[in-house]
């Protein structure tokens, strides 16, 4: 074995703390790593852009005549509601990442290292947010190739794909607090499975509230995925949606409450 | 002498178990300390408390003169941590861990390139740099998370049993690896199950058992402190093994183990070995063996633990 030159200790100036700069450079370079494992995992890929597109295919032209005479007019109806459901089961990616990290040691790692507490989390948030900007930007391309077409105008395309992204960062509160839970990473996926698809089924994303039977359309008007699809259809197409803008805001606002103290105890209590 | 390393009562629960009960330690700057136990010892939780990752429920720890309560942030930046509970990612290709980690240790994207790629030519993983780390074997899987606790060259360096699971060939490139890291100057804690390992790495050695200190000394000391020598006769013939045992039980005060036609026992004084030739010359015995030799540190952990290292298994990571 020859002499290891390289791995002599430095004796360093020990800094008390991470400056904000620092911070900022760490949550990015630990994005980075979110993104780059992309290249790596085919599996990230099909969840990112294969399920979306084949979604809104199957969708448009099984359902469409069915629900609104054509798949042209349906997909004007349901491009809002399955942007929905597609975001909310990308915040899962969020908790299985974090429960990958937590169950094989990379996040014992990233603690022992001189940087800021919050920077794996936030890092990989940030990560994922651009994986919800790539997918939102996707099925919305998709619309458009499928007849789907924008009624209002930029900025309010803008302010739908804002409010996605707030909704999701705070709905990635209870994912985190799953991953940081479940014992393994594909139990994240299973809770999203069970929760995310009865929800979004369960609401105006994909058949109008008064087609479902009486008892059914009580749930569906206060479902919170009626109200953020209502949300996004009111600011992509018909134009009114003060109101579901709010009450999305206020569920967002809601889920970060409750969720992120109740995420945030359970990991300090796991590492 | 300077202590690199220094820890005082260290106490740790989980719920109603107790994981450390007071631990001491002091390693000196630029030596190996093995920190010996069975699974469940608490030897993990020592280490994740000098590492901050666990926060003490008392005592205190120093590590390079910094609290690593109060000034963990300190410590971290002393510290290179290798182990089961800290591993590299497996989805990123080689370089791409020790480039994530550069980063994160704030160098620029230029020399975090090149301190990768340097790093990644001594531990002989050139070719296997592009190469997500799922696919390494265990021992480069090894070699990765040795290379990627020594991006920031660390002052100390914590070894979480780096050799478990690994073939002889892969635990001798490491244990070479280590001393050269050693002759470098720096400060090793390493824990382990095999006493092989800290006999050949170990300046010093600190035994755990059940949370608590129950030994320290070197290698050399332990073994003299503890039943300090055995004494193993094997007679030619089988026919004389009860005459043998006999004698040996005698002189030993003990009854002697029989393995294999192999009488041994633990003696403290070295005076017997003449005895045992004159008594059993007398008794007509032909000797095939005779040996007086120090106990292995196996056996030293035996007699301190009364059990075995690798016995109790499976009681999980602490």
């Amino acid at each position: 074995m020859t002499a290891i030159t390289t791995t002599a200790p430095r004796t360093p100036a020990l800094a008390p703390r991470v400056t904000p700069l620092e911070g900022v450079r760490q949550v990015f370079s630990l994005a980075w790593r979110s993104l780059v494992q992309i290249r790596h995992n085919p599996m990230e890929l099909i969840d990112l852009s294969i399920q979306p597109v084949m979604f809104i295919l199957l969708f448009t032209y099984v359902f469409g005549t069915a629900i609104s005479g054509s798949p042209r007019d349906y997909v004007q109806f349901m491009l809002a509601g399955i942007i929905v459901q597609n975001s909310l089961f990308a915040t899962m990616t969020t908790g299985f990442g974090l429960n990958m990290d937590l169950t094989k040691g990379v996040f014992d790692r990233l603690r022992s290292l001189p940087i800021a507490r919050s920077a794996p989390l936030t890092g990989r948030i940030l990560a994922d947010t651009v994986k919800q900007v790539w997918s939102i930007g996707l099925l919305l391309g998709i619309g458009v190739i499928l007849g789907f077409r924008v009624h209002t105008g930029p900025l309010q395309v803008l302010a739908a794909v804002a409010l996605l992204l707030v909704f999701m960062m705070a709905a990635s509160w209870l994912s985190v607090l799953v991953g940081v839970l479940v014992s393994e990473p594909d139990k994240v996926q299973i809770f999203g499975f069970m929760v995310i698809f009865p929800l979004s089924f369960t609401s105006n994303a994909f058949v109008p509230t008064d087609r479902m039977p009486g008892w059914l359309q009580a749930w569906v008007k206060v479902n919170p995925v009626t109200i953020l699809a209502d949300a996004v259809r009111g600011l992509l197409s018909t134009g009114a949606a003060g109101g579901p803008i709010l009450k999305s805001l206020l569920w967002a606002a809601g889920l970060v409450v409750v969720f992120a103290p109740l995420a945030v105890r359970a990991l300090r209590r796991r590492v | 002498m300077t202590h690199a390393i220094w820890a005082e009562g260290l106490v740790k629960r989980f719920g109603d178990t107790t994981a450390l009960a007071g631990v001491d330690l002091a390693v000196r700057t630029g030596t190996v300390l093995g920190l010996l136990g069975p699974n469940g010892a608490g030897k993990t939780t020592t280490v994740r408390v000098l590492a901050t990752l666990l926060r003490p429920d008392a005592g205190h720890a120093k590590v390079g003169g910094c609290d690593v309560v109060r000034e963990a942030h300190k410590v971290r930046q002393l510290i290179g941590l290798t182990g089961q509970y800290a591993s590299v990612d497996e989805t990123l290709t080689g370089v791409e861990n020790l480039l994530l980690l550069g980063r994160l240790l704030g160098l620029s994207r230029a020399d975090a390139k090149r301190r990768a790629r340097q790093l990644l030519a001594e531990f002989r993983l050139e070719d296997a740099a592009d190469r997500p780390a799922k696919t390494y074997s265990g021992g480069m899987r090894r070699r990765l998370d040795l290379a990627a606790s020594l991006v920031g060259r660390p002052q100390l360096l914590y070894l979480d049993e780096p050799t478990t699971g690994l073939d002889p060939r892969s635990r001798n490139e490491v244990w070479d690896l280590v001393r050269g890291l050693v002759a470098g100057g720096v400060t090793v804690l390493l824990t382990t199950q095999y006493m092989d390992e800290a006999d050949q790495l170990a300046d010093e050695i600190v035994v755990v058992d059940h949370g608590r200190v129950i030994a320290t000394g070197t290698p050399d000391e332990l073994k003299v402190k503890t039943g300090t020598q055995t004494l193993a006769v094997r007679p030619a013939d089988p026919a004389d093994l009860p005459t043998v045992v006999s004698v040996v039980g005698e002189l030993a005060r003990t009854t002697p183990e029989v393995s294999n036609n192999l009488v041994s026992a633990p003696v403290s004084d070295g005076a017997v070995l003449p005895a045992a030739v004159r008594r059993l010359d007398e008794a007509d015995v032909v000797i095939a063996e005779l040996a007086l030799r120090s106990s292995s540190l196996d056996e030293v952990f035996l007699a301190l633990t009364g059990h075995r290292a690798e016995d109790d298994s499976q009681e999980g990571n602490e």
